[in-house]
């Protein structure tokens, strides 16, 4: 994997949400390049609401995001699983080498270098012997091995990765977790979300910690101490009483944020975060 | 020459020699098994083998409005079924979105309703056999301008399916990912639906409204208990469908039986072979576990 071109993000008063319901309230913050970065908060807090605003699939509903240098499509996104068939007949060296994409595209063929490098990326995860074995005969924690695999070969300069330890086993998230220290220390931005605050505690140095609008964002140690998970937690429980639309932001007049052209769609999904 | 060898002449081969329409009909469902085989496989891969069925039923209004205004011609037919198809793809997903009617339900009161609308139709103004023609297909009466026109859809889509192959697979199996890394998914979910619509239609001519989709699913299903790998899949799918169509014309001209049902049952029977034999069926499951997920 060849060093990547570092990001830095900017959140301006940012506030995303679906159908005109906020989720992520006037969040401003910025995020430095080569950034190891921990998203936690209780759920429906709009964690995995704010990584869809990274990638450009949710639109914000006021403020803006700034990518500094780098596309929406060289962003690696690790999606939380639901939206993978895992009965898809297709092996693990095929599914992996998807991560090529933005070399291979939709029509170039994957020659003899890139195949090696599938082969380098299935055995950093610890899968190698398994590239011909269907993805449907994997357990859940190889599965999201073969996933990180395709993330490592996307090369991106920033890596969005959304609950990538739910429901798998002690040793994958260790191996895995060793994974997300070196593209770290390859000078690549790593933002997950994560609900294990232990680990998040040991592994990450930079936290963001959000209940529908940001609690606190610094060093781990500070915004994770028990004051501001109080906060959070008393902030969820109020949010979820407040009629959603409104926001009652604590530095201004309560209002309704409106909805951007073509944003009110109702075949958005719901908000999950 | 052998006795064997003479029987299996006279019994595999001669009525192919011997009669042209068996040839037209041989050279029709080769180009079904190469064209709408693989896109099948896909329609099944993407949960969509009723939706396929609905959609070939959607296709006969159209089909029967043609009908309607030129009689049995072949390009009357088959514009009427390709504007009908195309609509009914684009509509039957926004349908299922936009109302508290659950898909099946969607889909089973389109099918219901464009079958009824489709039968009276053509019997406005056609006979039963003319009825016959369009519910089962006439796959022993394929003439030039039919067969040329299987042929060109069998070429539009092998043509497609190399290109496409990736977009499709991805667009099937992680299709959040697919819209991340690339501005292509909504030609693939297009593309698609246009490749599907052009291939029932191909099967409506051959095999019947009823019966277009038997050498699509069926193939597809066949190949799905034998592997789990998307390359493979494809080509045993594409085998299946030419052994079944092959097996069923021989069947229905020594038998003296219906050829189109004689193809579909074939195809079954190779369904339900591969259900009792082939490594991913049910039965060989329970003889021996498939995979170990500790290494």
């Amino acid at each position: 994997m060849s060093a990547a071109a570092s990001a830095a993000l900017r959140f301006t008063n940012l506030t995303l949400g679906y159908s005109r319901h906020p989720a992520v309230h006037h969040l401003s913050s910025e995020i430095p390049a080569g950034t190891l970065l921990a998203v936690v908060g209780p759920n429906g807090a709009g964690k995995s609401t704010l990584l869809k605003g990274i990638v450009g699939e949710l639109r914000p509903l006021q403020g803006r995001i700034e990518l500094n240098g780098i596309e929406r499509r060289q962003i690696a996104y690790l999606t939380q699983q639901s939206t993978l068939d895992g009965s898809f007949p297709i092996v693990v060296a095929d599914f992996v080498a998807m991560g090529l994409w933005r070399e291979i595209g939709a029509f170039r063929a994957i020659d003899r270098r890139a195949r090696a490098r599938v082969e380098a990326a299935i055995a950093g995860v610890g899968l190698d012997g398994l590239e011909g074995r269907p993805i449907g005969a994997l357990s859940g924690g190889q599965l999201q091995r073969a996933r990180f695999a395709r993330v490592m070969l996307q090369d991106a300069p920033l890596v969005l990765l959304d609950e990538p330890y739910a429901a798998i086993d002690a040793a994958s998230v260790r191996d895995l977790a060793t994974l997300v220290r070196r593209w770290h220390g390859e000078g690549r931005t790593v933002i997950s979300v994560l609900h294990d605050l232990e680990h998040v505690r040991e592994e990450y140095p930079l936290s963001l910690l959000l209940a529908r609008e940001p609690v606190a964002f610094g060093a781990t140690a500070t915004v994770l101490d028990e004051a501001n998970l109080q906060r959070a937690r008393h902030l969820a429980e109020g949010r979820a009483e407040a009629s959603a639309p409104i926001c009652r932001h604590p530095n201004g007049l309560p209002h309704v944020h409106p909805a951007p052209p073509g944003h009110a769609n109702p075949r958005e999904t719901p908000p999950h975060a | 020459m052998t006795l064997p060898a003479f029987l299996a002449e006279s019994f595999l081969l001669s009525p192919f020699i011997e009669f042209g329409f068996m040839r037209r009909a041989l050279a029709g469902c080769l180009a079904l098994a190469l064209g709408a085989t693989p896109v099948g496989v896909f329609l099944m891969l993407r949960r969509m083998s009723l939706a396929g069925d609905a959609m070939s039923h959607a296709i006969l209004p159209g089909a029967a409005i043609g009908y309607l205004i030129a009689g049995l011609s072949l390009s009357a037919m088959t514009l009427g079924g390709l504007i009908a198809g195309l609509a009914v793809a684009l509509l039957a997903g926004g349908v299922a979105r936009h109302s508290v009617i659950k898909e099946d339900a969607s889909l089973a009161t389109f099918y219901l309703i464009s079958l009824s609308a489709g039968v009276l139709i053509i019997s406005l103004r056609g006979s039963n056999v003319d009825l016959l023609h369009v519910l089962f297909g006439s796959v022993l009466a394929l003439d030039d301008a039919a067969l040329l026109l299987l042929a060109t859809f069998a070429s539009i889509s092998i043509v497609a399916l190399a290109c496409g192959l990736r977009l499709l697979v991805l667009d099937c199996c992680d299709p959040a990912f697919l819209g991340h890394i690339s501005r292509l998914a909504p030609l693939a979910h297009y593309g698609f639906m246009v490749l599907v619509v052009l291939n029932l239609l191909g099967g409506f001519h051959a095999l019947g409204t009823l019966m277009a989709v038997g050498i699509m699913i069926l193939p597809a299903a066949t190949a799905r208990l034998w592997t789990a790998n998307i390359g493979p899949l494809l080509l045993i799918a594409v085998g299946s469908a030419l052994a079944g169509a092959y097996a069923g014309l021989l069947l229905s001209y020594h038998v003296n039986l219906p050829a189109g049902p004689a193809i579909v049952l074939t195809l079954g029977a190779l369904y339900l072979v591969s259900m009792a034999v082939a490594p991913l069926g049910p039965l060989a499951a329970r003889r021996r576990p498939r995979w170990h997920f500790e290494r």
